[in-house]
């Protein structure tokens, strides 16, 4: 698939304290995280997170107020050639209109002294030889995400930054992107790639960092991420709602209506931090009846929403 | 990461746009064909009493007669392409993959500019030339222009040279200002706007504010002789035409590495 060795730097990111503003605005809060070589490192975080921001961090195309971001224990700057180190996609869109796919790829190739084939190769990974001399503003989304893979895959690099690359892909693109970043990271390489859908990162990712309003919400396994956020939710369904309530709100857990709650007078709530048979003790040792007591799997999507509901930038609450 | 390598992506960069081949040969008919126009007409009515005046400014000034009316008119492509050389890579994102690849920045700049000052030149001195012989071929049967007249070498070869500056002048204000429509807009001000309305305003000092003007100054050394109203002679003026320059080119420089790309 490739034909040079994997760059020799070690492939660790790390960030130390990162923290930019934007006028007022905090986009990255005191940051640290490290992404591992070998794995596929998701980052998530609602829109407006700060995840494309910390990326151009590290990539050195944003300056930090503060703090530090450093790929193999040196700053983006200090790399002598880049794109052999480092592969980026940002925004898809970031392309001259006017340019052929190869021209752009070309031009990246020359500023590394790299050779021109490798412009073809990469172009051939990515499945757009075919369209390799149009021009790229006649490309769909999902073509122009291929070719920011290919322009990424260029210097072959041991680490990868890939924002949103599932963005305007269809499903076998998706299921494309997926198995080639897996594949890259068996080869040993560090991939970091960011996304705020939930299940996807679920079925790609070894790794998740999870940010919001640029603050570090989370740093774990997936697995870890998923089993601690699926654990704790169970369903409840009783006529004698209050009585019950006292008692779960009296071990400390929280409980919210479900549904439209009360109609024939059963109340149906959701709890969380008690887990299924405490909560089934409670109700026996004070004589409720239960008619439902279900622990919730919750999807990945509502963990990753609750986790973050307090750090969406825009929400529609008002509309509720 | 080699200086060879970065001219080389210049070089593809600039080459592989369609704007590029556009304005190059918008120039080229405009600059070429207005001159040879205009000659014709001079020609065609030399012996008609309103065209004295012509008559001698071609003698004292040759080259700003044959020169004026057709590069006068296609400087303004070259302004326009310096322009979008820089500031198409703004506008398209595109220079968030060159900064990518080359985290330094100061060498894109450079390899740029040098790509674009090389390309600009080599385009005028073809078009500077082609627009020479050809007028004065025009002429030839009234007045005998030729290029070991006085000071004729020096504004032919001094109208390739401002057309080269003024590309790396309107590059600069391309890269300071990052928006193509902006930019063009300021840089045509700057060299048909502005300079005659500062020449309308009475007073030595205006005149001389005038004569400091960027492209007023640059014009000078395309002219074969000194006019009585000019403050400053052909290679002062060209050299205040290079300080404007180079101070703009340095700003750039400064704001494209302190600014977030």
């Amino acid at each position: 698939m490739t034909s040079l060795p994997v760059a020799e730097v070690t492939g660790l990111i790390e960030t130390r304290e990162l923290t930019k503003r934007f006028g007022d605005k905090v986009a990255v809060d005191h940051l640290s995280f490290t992404v591992s070589p070998g794995r596929v490192t998701g980052f998530l975080g609602p829109n407006g997170a700060g995840k494309s921001t910390t990326m151009r961090l590290i990539l050195g195309l944003d300056r930090p107020q503060s703090g530090s971001a450093m790929i193999g224990g040196r700053t983006y700057a200090q790399l002598s050639r880049p794109l052999a180190t480092v592969g980026a996609l940002l925004e898809a869109r970031a392309l001259h209109p006017g340019r052929s796919a190869r021209n752009h790829l070309l031009f990246l190739a020359q500023t590394q002294g790299l050779p021109a084939r490798r412009a073809d190769e990469v172009l051939d990974l990515v499945g757009l030889r075919e369209v390799a001399r149009k021009r790229v503003g006649g490309f769909s989304l999902g073509m122009t995400q291929r070719l920011g893979i290919a322009a990424a895959m260029l210097g072959n690099p041991g680490v990868l930054m890939l924002d949103e690359p599932a963005n305007g892909l269809d499903p076998e693109g998706i299921r494309w992107v997926r198995t080639l970043m897996q594949q890259l990271a068996a080869e040993g390489r560090t991939i970091f790639v960011s996304s705020h859908v939930m299940s996807e990162m679920a079925v790609t990712a070894d790794h998740l960092i999870v940010i919001g309003r640029g603050k570090l919400i989370a740093d774990c396994s997936t697995q870890e991420f998923i089993e601690r956020s699926s654990e704790r939710s169970v369903l409840v369904r009783t006529p004698d709602g209050d009585r019950l309530r006292e008692l779960i709100l009296a071990e400390g857990a929280q409980v919210r209506p479900e549904g439209n709650g009360g109609d024939d007078g059963v109340a149906s709530m959701v709890v969380t931090g008690l887990p299924a048979p405490r909560i089934g003790e409670l109700a026996a040792s004070a004589s409720v009846v239960l008619h439902e007591l279900a622990p919730r799997l919750a999807s990945l999507e509502e963990a990753f929403m609750e986790l973050t509901a307090d750090s969406v930038e825009y929400s529609d609450r008002s509309a509720r | 990461m080699t200086a060879v390598g970065l001219l080389e992506a210049e070089w593809t960069k600039i080459r592989s746009v369609r704007s590029t081949v556009w304005s190059l040969l918008t120039f080229v008919v405009v600059a070429i064909g207005f001159s040879a126009l205009i000659s014709t007409v001079i020609s065609h009515d030399w012996n008609s009493p309103g065209n004295h005046p012509n008559h001698a400014r071609l003698l004292t000034d040759p080259t700003a007669v044959i020169f004026g009316a057709g590069l006068g008119l296609g400087q303004l492509a070259i302004c326009v392409l310096g322009v979008l050389v820089i500031s198409s890579e703004y506008t398209s994102g595109a220079i968030r993959a060159s900064l990518l690849a080359v985290p330094h920045r100061i060498p894109v700049l450079v390899a740029k500019s040098v790509v674009w000052a090389v390309l600009d030149f080599v385009i005028s001195a073809i078009t500077v030339f082609v627009t020479f012989f050809l007028t004065t071929a025009i002429l030839h049967s009234h007045v005998s222009i030729s290029l070991s007249g006085p000071g004729v070498t020096r504004a032919v070869i001094g109208a390739i040279l401002y057309l080269t500056v003024l590309g790396l002048f309107a590059l600069a204000i391309g890269g300071l200002i990052r928006h193509t429509a902006g930019a063009i807009a300021i840089v045509i001000a700057l060299v048909i706007v502005v300079p005659p309305l500062v020449g309308l305003i009475p007073g030595t000092i205006a005149n001389h504010i005038h004569g400091y003007l960027p492209t007023v100054a640059g014009g000078l050394v395309s002219q074969t002789s000194q006019q009585p109203a000019d403050v400053l002679s052909a290679w002062q003026g060209f050299g205040v035409f290079c300080a404007w320059t180079v101070v703009l080119m340095a700003a750039c420089g400064w704001l494209l590495v302190r600014r977030d790309a």
